[in-house]
Formats: structure tokens, C-alpha cells, sequence
């Protein structure tokens, strides 16, 4: 229709005049200004995790202890006594801060020990207690028969025993540490929330490499530039980018949005820049203590984001109905 | 006295957890004129806190949603159907084009419960009539639930809410059952919108009122009852008109455990690679 409003409105005046009614459509309210919310009213379908600060934290902090059981055990095994002894206070501070973390994210923090109630192994939170208080009954105690031993403290025969407790200890606590370390994929991956369970075979070997580069990266900031950590810096920067491409092919639409659009999505890309492709370009340029305050950064930020793009994706009710049709 | 000559399961007493007989609601939005006796009487015997007065503007709708501080739910959909590209005005061959519908949402009390499966203290568990039932005295308020119920039903009660801190979700009134009595919400319902029964009895009923829906020209009545997904179905089914969607409901929900397999394969698989990688930089670096 070629005319102007004025004329419009004078076609309209002449109708009325001579029919008494005019039958023109008005104003479309199907396309109208107002949206229509998808679902009912817009309401999330499922409802956002009411997790705090300190679960992306504690997936940081347990994932670095865990993997640095495993780097001091095989130090150990490799006559690498300096790396093991430092991995293993790591692991043991890890031990101790990450069921703090937790208990404090507790709804009720006084029943935590309800947690060892029962094992569950279809529920991969009480398979998770049960790790995280493994690790920690073979972390503590290894670290202390390490530097007993270490400092020589006692004499002869106890200290060969000390020695082959320690070791057994740290066996136990790196075996325990590798699954800390990835366990926390599957917690996120078998959830209700499409933008985790759609990613859940992806959710693990990020999370476990993120901590192995972290324990890596965090060795190398404390001092001990040795070729075996270096390379394993390279190696985990190096997955840590193909994760990222994957991430960024691997899409769902508006189901796993929150994953790659506005601030979760932004957050989650920061991370993994930080922790692939930038990381291993410091470290190419032989800037190491850069190159691993990068991959720490990387490792902390994108928790934060996997975090925040569950909550987001729960919010959000097209999420839920694109994951399911 | 209402409903006196109308045969009614719903004001019996019973004696199903004696005898473990699985019972169930059937919710039926045909015959609910949304009074919400049922979030009242829920409210009111469960001594559930009120959780905040707030102004919605969502059709009579100021509930929300399901939650920790809400176990019934009305829901009041207000539809239309279109005629071209107008919402307005008649349809031409009688019929109204709109439609205000209204049900009465609950906890489904799942075949497989994603919340029973993922409660790492063994605070959720299944009762004698096949309920899902929180015990309050041992959740820990760990959160897990809140994201492994496929319908976002159950949540964590935030400060300063009396019991704060645990999860909450409809109990199915198993105090009252366990004494014979019929839950709360099905007790007061004057339309019997919300039904109380056995579960054969009530899956048998809900199928005869679609057929009998479809007869009057409701051609949309449908049963929500996912039988065919992993959640085997459920005990809290709902009688709908027009899709699941537009009830906030999921069409084919998934109870979260199917996902494991997947995701501790790729978790092992994790753990070792890391473990050999580790081993073969400092045995040949």
C-alpha cells in the first residue's frame, strides 16, 4: 500500500461516511510490539542450581590437588623428590580447603556429615563425598609421612617403614586425585540443565585437563622448571584449545545458548582463550611464569562460567524445550 | 454438601500404605474453576511459610511457580486460537476464540525420580505408595536435587524462611496417608479437578475422560504422562489441553542418571590419559 498516513487516514474518514463501518484489520497483535514468552509466562522449566562462589572454586582448587597427587607420586617414582614433596602440599592443602568450600555451600553446613551416610554410586554427588574424603584420608597423612621422612626424623627401620607408608598414601591419594580432578564433569553432565548434560562427555576431559595444567602450571609458578612439567604445560594448553574449538563447533542452538552467547557465554570463551591458545602461546615464547598465571586464570574463569551458564540455561524455557524436540 | 450423590474417591479413608497400593493424582483442567482451595489446604496443613505477596500480571496467576515454598500450583493459561493473522474478534462458526485454562500443577512423584536418584544423603526416598518423599531431619541442603528434577520442581528454602536451608517438594501428604486420610489438596477440591486414587484406577479414568473430551470436540485433550522416556512415567499425571509447553511442562522429560554412562566414560577415560601422560613425561623428558 503506496500512500501516505494523511491519505490513509482520509480513505479511512470516506469508508466510515459511506458504509457506517470500517473494515480495515488494525493493528496486528500477533506481530505486534509485545513478545510472547516462550513456555508458560517465560517461567523456567527447570529450576537454576543454587550454588554459590564456592562450588566453582572448589572444582579449581580439588581439580589442582587431585591432579598434583598424581604429578608427586610419579615424581616420586622418578626420583624427582623436590617436585613430589611440593605436589604433595598442594594436594594436601587442596584436600583440606575443598570440603570447606563445600560445607560452606551447604544449605545446612551442621549436617555434612550426612553425606557419608550412604554411597550412592547412582548419585555422582556421594560418589563425590566419598572421593574428595578418600583423597583427603591418604593426601594429609601421605604428606605427613613425606616430610618425616624427608627430615629424617626418626632413625633406621621406622623411617624405611615411613617411606613405604608414604608411598602407599600417595599411590592411594594420586588414584583418588585423578577422579577428584573429573569427577565434577559428570556432576555438572548428569543434570537436568541441557547446557551441561548436552556437553557431559566434554565436561570431564575439560575439567581434568584444566586441573593436570593447573597442578602444572602452578608447580612452575613455585619454582621448579623442570622439561617434564614444561612439556605437560604444552600438552594441557594444547588440548585446552582443541576443547575450545570443539566448544565452539559442537552447538545446540538454542539449547546450549548460554554457552556461547552474552556474559556466561563470553566468561566460558574467556577462560578457554586463556587457557588454550594464549597459555601456549606464552609459553612458545618462553614466557612461563606468564604463560601459567594465564592457564590458572584460565582454569578459575571458566568454572565461574560453566557455572553461570547452567544458571542462565535453566532460566531460560526454549533452552529446555530445544534440548528435548 | 458439595458433591453429595457424585461418587468420590477423594473423601474415602483408605488404607494404602498399609497394604502398599501405589496411588497417584490425576489433575484434570476441564473441570478446575482455579479457586486454589488446593495451594490453600496445601499451605495450611504442610504449615509451608508464605514465601513473599507479589503482583505477577500473568492472568490470576501470582503463585508462580512450583518451588520449596510451593507445592500446588494453579496455573491459569489464558489461549487463542487465531483466525489469518487477527486474535481478535469471532471465530465466525460459534466457537470462542479464546480459552482460560486452568490446572493445578504438583510434584509428579516420578516412576524414576531424578531427585531420589541424586540425593547423595539418602534423605529422598520412596514410600510405600510409590511416593517421592524428602525426610528434612537429613537433608544437608546440598543443592543436587534442585538440578536433577527433569521438571524443576523441588528447591532449596533460602533465608530467613522457617527451615531454611533443606529441600522441599509436595510430601503427597504421607503424614495424612498413613492415617487413612487423602491428601490435603484432593480433600478440598470442590470440582474434583485434582483426584486421589489408586494408580491403575486413575490412569484407567484419565484415558476414558480424553476419549470423552475428544467426543465433545476437544480435539487438543491429551494425557501428560511420559511413559516413554526415561522417567517411566509418572504418578502426578494431568490431564492437558493444547501441548505441554505452553504449561511450562517439558515434553519429553529425561530423568538425569541416563546420562552417566556417558559421562564417566569420558571421566575415566580422563583420568587415566592424564595419569599415562604424566608417566611418560617424567619417565622419557
Amino acid at each position: 500500500m503506496c500512500m501516505t498516513d494523511e491519505q490513509r487516514l482520509d480513505q479511512l474518514r470516506e469508508q466510515a461516511w459511506d458504509k457506517g463501518v470500517v473494515d480495515g484489520r488494525g493493528v496486528d497483535v500477533a506481530g505486534g510490539p509485545i513478545p510472547r514468552k516462550a513456555g508458560y509466562y517465560g517461567k523456567p522449566v527447570v529450576k537454576p542450581p543454587v550454588w554459590t562462589w564456592e562450588i566453582p572454586v572448589y572444582f579449581f582448587v580439588g581439580g589442582l590437588s587431585g591432579m598434583s597427587a598424581v604429578i608427586a607420586v610419579i615424581g616420586l617414582i622418578f626420583q624427582q623428590g623436590d617436585v613430589a614433596r611440593t605436589a604433595m602440599w598442594l594436594a594436601a592443602i587442596g584436600a583440606i580447603l575443598s570440603p570447606i568450600l563445600l560445607i560452606m555451600d551447604l544449605g545446612r553446613p551442621s549436617l555434612f556429615l550426612n553425606m557419608l551416610r550412604v554411597f550412592k554410586y547412582q548419585s555422582p554427588m556421594s560418589v563425590g563425598a566419598w572421593i574428595l574424603f578418600v583423597f583427603g584420608g591418604c593426601a594429609a597423612p601421605g604428606l605427613i609421612a613425606l616430610e618425616l621422612h624427608a627430615h629424617q626424623t626418626f632413625a633406621g627401620g621406622f623411617d624405611q617403614f615411613l617411606q613405604v607408608i608414604a608411598f602407599l598414601l600417595i599411590l592411594g591419594s594420586a588414584f583418588w586425585g585423578m577422579f577428584l580432578a573429573t569427577y565434577t564433569g559428570v556432576l555438572l553432565g548428569a543434570t537436568a540443565i541441557p547446557a551441561w548434560f548436552l556437553h557431559r562427555t566434554l565436561l570431564p576431559i575439560h575439567f581434568g585437563v584444566a586441573s593436570l595444567g593447573s597442578a602444572v602450571a602452578l608447580l612452575e609458578l613455585l619454582g621448579h622448571r623442570i622439561v617434564p612439567l614444561a612439556a605437560l604445560g604444552f600438552l594441557t594448553a594444547g588440548i585446552q584449545t582443541l576443547l575450545w574449538i570443539w566448544l565452539e563447533i559442537d552447538k545446540h542452538g538454542a539449547a546450549d545458548r548460554a554457552l556461547h552467547e552474552k556474559g556466561s557465554g563470553w566468561l566460558i570463551r574467556a577462560g578457554e582463550i586463556l587457557l588454550g591458545p594464549l597459555a601456549l602461546i606464552l609459553g612458545v615464547a618462553n614466557l612461563v611464569p606468564l604463560a601459567a598465571i594465564s592457564f590458572l586464570l584460565g582454569a578459575l574463569i571458566s568454572r565461574f562460567g560453566w557455572a553461570w551458564a547452567g544458571k542462565v540455561c535453566a532460566r531460560d524455557p526454549e533452552a529446555v524445550f530445544a534440548s528435548q524436540r | 454438601m458439595i458433591g453429595e450423590g457424585v461418587q468420590s474417591t477423594n473423601q474415602r479413608r483408605h488404607n494404602y500404605v498399609q497394604e502398599n497400593v501405589e496411588v497417584g493424582f490425576f489433575t484434570d483442567p476441564t473441570v478446575c474453576i482455579g479457586c486454589k482451595a488446593c495451594e490453600v489446604a496445601c499451605k495450611e496443613w504442610n504449615e509451608v511459610p508464605e514465601d513473599g505477596f507479589t503482583w505477577s500480571g500473568n492472568s490470576y496467576d501470582n503463585t508462580g511457580h512450583l518451588g520449596a515454598s510451593t507445592w500446588r500450583h494453579v496455573l491459569f493459561l489464558e489461549q487463542d486460537q487465531q483466525k489469518g493473522q487477527q486474535i481478535v474478534g469471532s471465530l465466525g462458526d460459534g466457537r470462542d476464540p479464546f480459552r482460560w485454562v486452568f490446572l493445578s500443577d504438583v510434584c509428579k512423584h516420578c516412576e524414576e525420580a531424578g531427585c531420589l536418584e541424586a540425593c547423595p544423603t539418602g534423605s529422598i526416598v520412596r514410600t510405600e505408595v510409590g511416593s517421592v518423599l524428602v525426610q528434612d531431619d537429613v537433608c544437608n541442603g546440598c543443592g543436587y536435587c534442585v538440578v536433577s528434577c527433569p521438571f524443576g520442581v523441588i528447591d532449596r528454602r533460602p533465608e530467613p524462611l522457617p527451615d531454611a536451608g533443606g529441600a522441599f517438594k509436595c510430601t503427597f501428604c504421607y503424614d495424612r496417608q498413613k492415617s487413612g486420610l487423602v491428601p490435603a489438596c484432593a480433600k478440598v477440591c470442590p470440582t474434583e479437578s485434582i483426584v486421589f486414587g489408586r494408580l491403575d484406577d486413575l490412569r484407567a479414568r484419565a484415558s476414558q475422560r480424553v476419549q470423552q473430551l475428544k467426543q465433545n470436540g476437544y480435539d487438543d485433550a491429551q494425557l501428560y504422562d511420559p511413559l516413554e522416556t526415561s522417567v517411566r512415567g509418572i504418578h502426578a499425571f494431568f490431564l492437558l489441553l493444547g501441548g505441554p509447553e505452553a504449561y511450562g511442562l517439558p515434553p519429553k522429560p529425561q530423568v538425569p542418571t541416563i546420562y552417566l554412562k556417558s559421562a564417566w566414560s569420558s571421566a575415566i577415560a580422563t583420568a587415566v590419559a592424564a595419569f599415562i601422560a604424566v608417566l611418560c613425561a617424567f619417565a622419557f623428558l
